[in-house]
């Protein structure tokens, strides 16, 4: 099977020049022949193990933990207004 | 003192025969001598971590010393903390200081430790020699032309080369134990769930865990007891671990008796002669000790890799949408919309092998191909995992070749991804299963070090420090250094 590399990559958002796009298809199709040997297992009847253990996701109880630290944690963003994150527009 | 073990630098700290200032000093004069020809670290913050140093050596002045009051310890650039840029070895991350430390950080900071600056890395882990970081390759002290393993390539040679007493790592398919093996030092992955992940950057949730990198069996069961333990701050940190009595386990230093399994499929064909023949020393040393070594097998170890390299990208892929260029990371030049934006600030800011492993996990992910793809990948996780309960029915713990070869040559396999990802092929079983996991130096191979590795059931991390600690003891492999770093050699 041919994987299509643009296809996937829009759906990763990741922009590919040409150039990129055209190494790495083929060695996209070479890692996927290689997983391809799961196939000649029977699996029929296995659960999947999402998870190293089999425990229930805990719960807490539901009260505000957090300081409020927008300041600091948006210290980091490479653009913010009034306590906001600047994206170019997005509705015309 | 710069090939010391963090035992024996408590003991010197505790007579006051050397502070905690004079040993950051030590290591950071060695990190600034020798940095250029390893490229181990890639920020350190000299006056910070003197603050640091001087900092503990108030605290032990007016109080009694914590566990690691002042013992200087490097940090994968994978831990987020507050005191340095950490950029998971990425150039998407370039310049981002986290606003929170990682559990495991604060756990450090508590038992007095000196953070000693973050260290090179498979960018976002993904990798085996550590040769996808941003900041280029880190070396290999025992040949500077090889390797240093991956992905906590770094913090592996920091150790190896005497730049720091020990380093914390993670481990998602190997990345602590095959660095471990290939620079000769020890490094134990804890069972998952054993470490808290909150705060370390996410590369595949279901099989990543924090763990330490030193030069003894005692200085890796020390660093377990202080990061280890639940943590409500994660959801996958388990409440109701059965706890280990770390140092204990090492005092006992049992091999009497002691069943352990050796699995015929990590004897093959295809691996190197020398480190199979070095491996196969060491379990007949522990027979000699009083083990008996049993034959067994894990059937489906010839699936673990290709069940790997479908769950961990495709993890992968869904952690690594976060960074999208609008709340931390690169942002590109002028965007033009939101769609350019991401794409192209994903574009400049992963390197090839991580754009390689999203793609892989959004197809496998995708409409379509889910179910044969990343549904049979679980599957056949169910078959790994089975086949070690099963064995640990017969047999207390499992030894292992670490690594098939030794270091390999910086470029060798960076042609071909599937050549690399078989360069983990004794190590991702452990993470598929979430079982524990330590690397030992057990000889050489053309003059490069050799790992010996331990799997125990999940929660024994007991049973690894108490064979790994007798082996140990009857033999000197840990104590060897390389010679152009200082050491005494091999």
């Amino acid at each position: 099977m041919d994987i299509d590399v643009r296809k996937v990559a829009e759906l990763a958002r990741i922009r590919l020049t040409d150039k990129e796009a055209d190494a790495l298809g083929p060695q996209l199709n070479n890692i996927l022949g290689y997983v391809d040997s799961l196939q000649q297992l029977d699996t029929s009847g296995i659960e999947p193990t999402a998870h190293p253990h089999d425990a229930a996701m805990p719960l807490r109880a539901d009260a505000v933990t957090n300081t409020n630290r927008r300041d600091e944690l948006q210290a980091s963003a490479p653009k913010v207004e009034a306590g906001l994150y600047v994206v170019p527009k997005v509705i015309e | 003192m710069p090939f010391s073990s963090i035992d024996d630098l408590k003991q010197r700290l505790d007579a006051g025969e050397t502070s905690a200032e004079e040993l950051a000093g030590l290591y950071l004069d060695r990190i600034e001598k020798h940095n250029a020809s390893l490229n181990a670290f890639v920020h350190v913050g000299f006056e910070q971590i003197m603050a640091q140093a001087r900092a503990s050596d108030s605290y032990r002045a007016k109080h009694e010393a914590r566990p690691l009051e002042g013992v200087p310890i490097a940090i994968k650039d994978i831990f987020c903390s507050t005191e340095s840029p950490t950029t998971c070895g990425s150039r998407i991350l370039e310049g981002f200081t986290p606003a929170y430390d990682a559990h495991v950080i604060t756990q450090l900071r508590k038992a007095g430790a000196v953070l000693l600056g973050k260290t090179n890395m498979d960018e976002f882990a993904m990798g085996s020699s550590n040769e996808t970081s941003a900041y280029g390759p880190c070396r290999n002290p025992w040949d500077t032309d090889r390797i240093p393993g991956g992905s906590s390539g770094g913090s592996a040679s920091a150790v190896a080369a005497g730049l720091a007493p020990a380093a914390l790592g993670t481990d998602t398919g190997g990345s602590i134990r095959q660095p471990a093996a290939v620079t000769g030092i020890v490094g134990m992955k804890p069972t998952y769930g054993r470490v808290s992940r909150r705060g370390i950057i996410a590369f595949a949730s279901s099989l990543d865990q924090a763990g330490p990198m030193t030069r003894t069996v005692k200085d890796t069961a020390l660093i377990a007891s202080i990061i280890s333990g639940h943590d409500a701050g994660d959801a996958t940190s388990v409440a109701d671990a059965p706890s280990v009595d770390w140092l204990g386990a090492c005092d006992k230093r049992n091999m009497k008796g002691l069943k352990i399994g050796r699995p015929e499929e990590y004897f093959i064909d295809g691996m190197d002669a020398e480190v199979r023949q070095k491996v196969e020393a060491a379990l007949k040393q522990c027979e000699e000790m009083g083990a008996e070594i049993i034959d067994i097998s894990l059937p489906h170890t010839e699936y673990a890799v290709a069940a790997y390299y479908v769950i961990a990208p495709s993890e992968a892929s869904a952690n690594l949408a976060r960074y999208d260029g609008v709340r931390y990371g690169r942002r590109c030049e002028d965007p033009k919309d939101l769609a350019d934006m991401y794409t192209r600030s994903r574009d400049e800011g992963f390197g090839d092998e991580v754009k390689r492993r999203i793609l892989t996990g959004a197809f496998a992910l995708s409409s379509g191909y889910y179910d044969a793809y990343y549904r049979k990948a679980q599957q056949v996780r169910t078959l790994i995992r089975q086949d070690f309960l099963n064995a640990f029915g017969q047999v207390d713990v499992i030894a292992t070749p670490t690594s098939p070869v030794p270091a390999f040559k910086i470029g060798e396999k960076t042609d071909d991804p599937i050549t690399m990802y078989l360069s983990d092929v004794f190590t991702i079983a452990v993470n598929l299963a979430g079982l524990p996991g330590l690397s030992q130096p057990c000889g050489f191979a053309n003059a490069l070090p050799v790992g010996l590795q331990w799997i125990a059931p999940a929660w024994r991390e007991d049973i690894i420090l108490s064979a790994a600690s007798a082996y140990e003891s009857a033999t000197d492999w840990h104590a060897q250094h390389p010679k152009a770093y200082g050491g005494a050699g091999a």
